[in-house]
């Protein structure tokens, strides 16, 4: 039986079209349709509720040597305000998931990790604590608002003073007042757009959800789906745990380099990955030459040779292009390089492109 | 939910037109197109193909999936709809008129329901 979130019944109001998702009954889209959404996002604003997440806070004199143990990325020079993305990783460099961390405190920090990982990783986490280190799982005590687009700064500052709203990316204001809702804001997101994200107690969450859709409708706000949610992920080449990544991939394959702090004297997972050296395979964009929609686990040719699989596939709707990431033989990544896909049993020509496939402006 | 009194209709979703020469145009439904979502692409059959009724004929794909078209009959693709490849959001804009493909020489065709019982089906779908 899936759960709900506390916006299910704002969800059914709005027509969202209800499906399963990571143990959730969540909207894939809403009337407007997963094209429409998604160019919201990119021209105008959207909103998703992505209460789905898990949040998991550490606290104590040990939180930041636990984190620096369990997790892939240095802790040690961040700031309070800071947001940091990690992978955490198993002794033998396999991914266990994919999160970042928001310092609150020189002892207090929030982990946003995978609804679907959720339960994985505070078995993880909790199996690995060093000394003087608390954590918490407080997810269902949390909604989350995802509000992404170039006007999510003017739809917010009909509630708020924008002055008080995090300036830079990757950073988060930790109590700030929405109209009256108590809320942790980040200006963070997984669209490859501008925007934030907005925390509060699950009780406020439906009342914020209305709110910014009332000052949002003259800025162009729409509700938004996991399926919009989903092409612009991909657009953004960002990677989606148990595609991109998953416990057989290390996260030095899926070319997440810069969260990876090999320098860093100890982690979960250094030695092995510091032991395979140089990954064999490695993760591309592929973009549709010949007609077709790419989409996951479908083979990848160079010639005859098979060369790798697709992880995540998809129509994008704003550069409109079948698109799709791929991890693919470490000797074959060259952009450019002319490939085929098969589609169904239908070979369908293809290029390796760079990542990522769209960047804001 | 748009179900035309003068067009039959399958249990997979397709609509079917006898035309007066005895060959037969086919297309999706509304209530399919709605439960696709924005169609992106459509990979039609040759003209010449064989079409075997209750066999897929086509495929479309929407943003998030991929659906086959089945044939209502059994014949030989006589015209395909090739707008639909540079326009595939034909079929959300207007399933009735995104016709997919024409088939002549029919010798069989799949069980086919009138517009009424159509649409009893599409509700009972619902739930």
């Amino acid at each position: 039986m899936e759960k709900k979130t506390p916006l299910y019944q704002t969800h059914l109001d709005e027509g969202g079209k209800m499906v399963p998702f990571a143990g959730y009954l969540l909207p894939v889209q809403y009337p407007t349709g997963v094209i429409a959404e998604h160019m919201a996002v990119r021209t105008a604003c959207g909103l998703f509720d992505v209460s789905h997440m898990g949040e998991i806070v550490f606290r104590g004199e040990g939180a930041l040597a636990t984190l620096n143990h369990l997790l892939t990325n240095d802790f040690t020079n961040m700031t309070i305000g800071r947001v940091r993305y990690s992978v955490m990783c198993l002794p033998d460099g396999g991914t266990v998931d994919d999160l970042v961390v928001c310092k609150f405190g020189e002892d207090c920090y929030l982990v946003v990790v995978n609804a679907a990982n959720r339960e994985k990783d505070y078995a993880h986490m909790a199996a690995n604590l060093l000394p003087d280190t608390e954590i918490e799982d407080i997810s269902d005590q949390v909604a989350q608002l995802a509000l992404q687009g170039p006007n999510a700064k003017e739809i917010l500052a009909h509630l708020i003073d924008p002055e008080l709203l995090p300036q830079k990316y990757y950073t988060a204001v930790r109590e700030v007042i929405v109209a009256g809702i108590p809320c942790m804001i980040s200006r963070t997101g997984y669209t490859g757009e501008f925007g934030y994200e907005l925390y509060t107690a699950a009780d406020d969450g439906p009342k914020l959800w209305k709110l910014l859709r009332q000052v949002g409708a003259e800025h162009g706000l729409i509700p938004c789906g996991l399926g919009a949610r989903d092409t612009l992920r991909l657009e953004a080449a960002m990677p989606l745990y148990g595609h991109e990544m998953n416990e057989t991939v290390t996260p030095l394959e899926a070319g997440l380099n810069f969260a990876v702090k090999l320098q860093k004297p100890e982690f979960i997972g250094r030695d092995a990955l510091l032991a395979a050296g140089e990954p064999k395979r490695v993760r591309v964009g592929l973009k549709a030459t010949g007609r077709g929609i790419l989409r996951e686990e479908q083979t990848v040719y160079l010639g005859d040779t098979v060369i790798g699989t697709t992880t995540s596939g998809t129509f994008a709707p704003y550069l409109k292009q079948a698109i799709a990431m791929a991890l693919v033989d470490a000797d074959h990544t060259a952009p450019g390089t002319a490939v085929e896909v098969d589609v169904r049993g239908r070979r369908v020509p293809a290029e390796i492109v760079p990542l990522p496939f769209y960047k804001r402006g | 939910m748009n179900v035309p009194e003068t067009l039959k209709y399958t249990k997979s979703h397709e609509w079917l037109k006898e035309e007066a020469d005895g060959s037969y145009t086919m297309g999706l439904t509304d209530y399919a197109q709605k439960q696709l979502g924005d169609i992106v692409f459509v990979n039609l059959p040759m003209e010449g193909d064989p079409a075997t009724a209750g066999e897929a004929l086509a495929d479309v794909e929407s943003v998030k999936a991929v659906a086959d078209v089945f044939s209502p009959v059994t014949g030989t693709v006589a015209a395909v709809n090739e707008d639909l490849m540079d326009e595939p959001q034909q079929i959300n804009q207007a399933p009735y008129e995104a016709w997919i493909a024409k088939i002549s020489d029919v010798t069989d065709t799949e069980e086919l329901l009138t517009a009424a019982e159509y649409a009893d089906f599409c509700e009972k779908a619902k739930g």
